[in-house]
């Protein structure tokens, strides 16, 4: 039976609110699986376990699409949130593409299989750690804009503050690399895994500073 | 009712129509110009309860109207209904907004030049008072409603999707409460000239409910106007939207809000009623400018924000076309009431 039709706007706005939700727990645990299959990777190589991982974070690239692109379509064949939905879409998409860089990075390292040096493993992860933590910020500030405007300062300062410690680890990553005495091809090879990972904590930054503009937008 | 009643009343059916189609962007134009509801919803409900309020509320701020200048015959209060409507015409032609208000008072005040009768100081008055205190109030109403709504909203965090239905739904209902205070004041505008000469007959139904002849000339009154909603008013609504300010939907909803709450209390018998009982003063019933209302309520949003994002220039203008619209309807209906007299040998 058909909802009258106040009542049908609030369920169809429960359900939209879940998958946003969804949308965001699907990139925060990316960000975990692909901070663990990088850490596995160095330790193991491509192992089983990495597998598992790459195939983790393409199933949660895959699901988030659909997510995406269904949000998207909503906001628009039901035209909700008139004021807000282009800065919405704008926001789910900026945030999906951080999720295609995880994936990009990872089959970077399952098809290239760089050789890294035991002692830069510790760069690396280190490198990880602030490229996750600003995405994990970038998440917690974007669920903030959805439930509680005022509260997104708060995490914003973060992703800052996470990328300009990844700017850091990476120009000390990548002096390390080009003083050692390995051959410049793999020298090569190994700077360009670092500005892949760094490009992961650039995007979130960039990603922050529209979201800072979208939400003095919709300040009441 | 013979055709030439209905000829005669012509004109206050047009200057329902005009309203209707001026004044319902007042109710609905940032929502539906946001897009947060959809034309036809909003005109069915601006229709049927502008009709309402025009009918059950319309009486108080009528008799007031009818105090400043009581035209007894049909000839004039056709040329003042007439002369209101082309200054409405002529003044949004001329870029310059308006006011239905202003146009019947200035018409109404015409007339009395005219036909040498005494313009009643005393009501006049207070009309031209209210002109001041309706954007006042709404002013005061839209900032103490802003901070009320903005305080609760930082309390209670609604999701962006919920908060976005559930303004919906409050712009509908204030819509609803909004096109009832607006049948119920400003339907003194198109048809209270008419009252003194109305050409109805009281009628009873089923032995008990029924309509007075003012009632039914009302209800017409009270359809020219949903016709103008109807017909004209999704243009106007569709370009209203950030004239003065641009608004969020919920500030939509706060000018919303304080613009029926002031036209309510300037129509409510009830309310007068009740600060009567209470030995309290009262306010008067008179019909006030749905625009200036919302010109107010705006204002005061926009001085409670810093009055950064106010676009005075379009003040300016608005201010322009309170001064102008009495003064051109008055002489316009001076001039019409000459011709109708001494060119057509109709009584005024």
């Amino acid at each position: 039976m058909a909802l009258p039709k106040p009542l049908s706007i609030l369920r169809r706005t429960r359900v939209l609110e879940g998958e946003i939700d969804e949308f965001m727990d699907n990139l925060s645990q990316s960000a975990l699986a692909f901070k663990r299959a990088v850490k596995i990777f160095m330790a193991e190589g491509r192992s089983t376990e990495f597998e598992e991982k790459l195939a983790q974070v393409n199933r949660l690239e895959s699901r988030t699409d659909d997510l995406r692109r269904g949000i998207e379509r909503q906001l628009y064949t039901q035209t909700l949130i008139p004021e807000s939905r282009g800065d919405v879409l704008g926001l789910l998409e900026n945030l999906d593409s951080i999720l295609n860089l995880f994936q990009g990075t990872l089959w970077g390292f399952f098809i290239e299989d760089p050789d890294v040096p035991e002692e830069l493993h510790g760069d690396y992860e280190a490198l990880v750690e602030q490229a996750t933590s600003a995405v994990e910020a970038i998440v917690l500030a974007s669920r903030a804009f959805f439930r509680n405007i005022s509260a997104v300062g708060d995490h914003m300062h973060k992703v800052m503050f996470y990328e300009k410690e990844a700017d850091k680890v990476s120009t000390k990553l990548k002096r390390r690399i080009f003083s050692s005495d390995m051959d410049l091809a793999r020298k090569c090879h190994l700077r360009h895994f670092v500005e892949m990972i760094d490009n992961i904590a650039d995007r979130s930054e960039d990603v922050g500073d529209r979201l800072a503009i979208y939400t003095i937008k919709r300040r009441f | 009712m013979d055709v030439a009643t209905l000829f005669f009343l012509s004109s206050g059916l047009f200057l329902g129509w005009s309203l209707g189609a001026n004044d319902a962007a007042n109710v609905f134009g940032t929502a539906v110009g946001s897009r947060m509801i959809r034309f036809t919803t909003a005109a069915t409900i601006c229709s049927v309860f502008v009709i309402l309020g025009a009918v059950m509320s319309g009486a108080g701020a009528a008799h007031t109207l009818g105090r400043l200048g009581a035209i007894d015959t049909l000839g004039g209060a056709f040329m003042a209904a007439l002369a209101a409507a082309l200054a409405v015409y002529l003044m949004t032609k001329a870029g310059l907004p308006v006011s239905t208000t202003q146009a019947i008072v200035g018409a109404i005040v015409g007339w009395n030049l005219f036909s040498v009768t005494d313009t009643d100081p005393t009501t006049l008055s207070t009309i031209l008072s209210t002109w001041l205190i309706c954007p006042l109030l709404a002013a005061i109403f839209a900032v103490a409603l802003y901070k009320l709504t903005r305080w609760f909203l930082r309390r209670v965090n609604f999701h962006m999707l919920r908060l976005d239905a559930y303004t919906r739904v409050a712009l509908v209902l204030a819509g609803a409460f909004g096109a009832y205070s607006l049948g119920a004041n400003n339907i003194a505008n198109v048809m209270g000239v008419f009252v003194p000469s109305s050409p109805f007959k009281d009628i009873t139904l089923f032995g008990a409910a029924g309509l007075t002849s003012v009632q039914q000339l009302f209800l017409l009154g009270g359809l020219a106007i949903a016709v103008g909603v109807l017909t004209y008013s999704e243009r106007v609504m569709l370009t209203v939207g950030g004239g003065l300010l641009p608004l969020s939907p919920v500030a939509a909803w706060v000018v919303v809000m304080a613009h029926s709450m002031v036209l309510f209390l300037f129509a409510s018998r009830g309310l007068q009623g009740f600060l009567l009982s209470l030995d309290l003063p009262t306010i008067p019933l008179v019909p006030v400018s749905s625009s200036q209302a919302v010109v107010g309520a705006v204002l005061g949003i926009g001085l409670l924000q810093g009055g950064r994002t106010i676009r005075w220039r379009v003040v300016g203008s608005v201010s322009l076309g309170w001064v102008f619209t009495p003064v051109v309807a008055g002489i316009v209906c001076y001039i019409g009431l000459f011709f109708l007299q001494n060119v057509f040998g109709q009584p005024v």
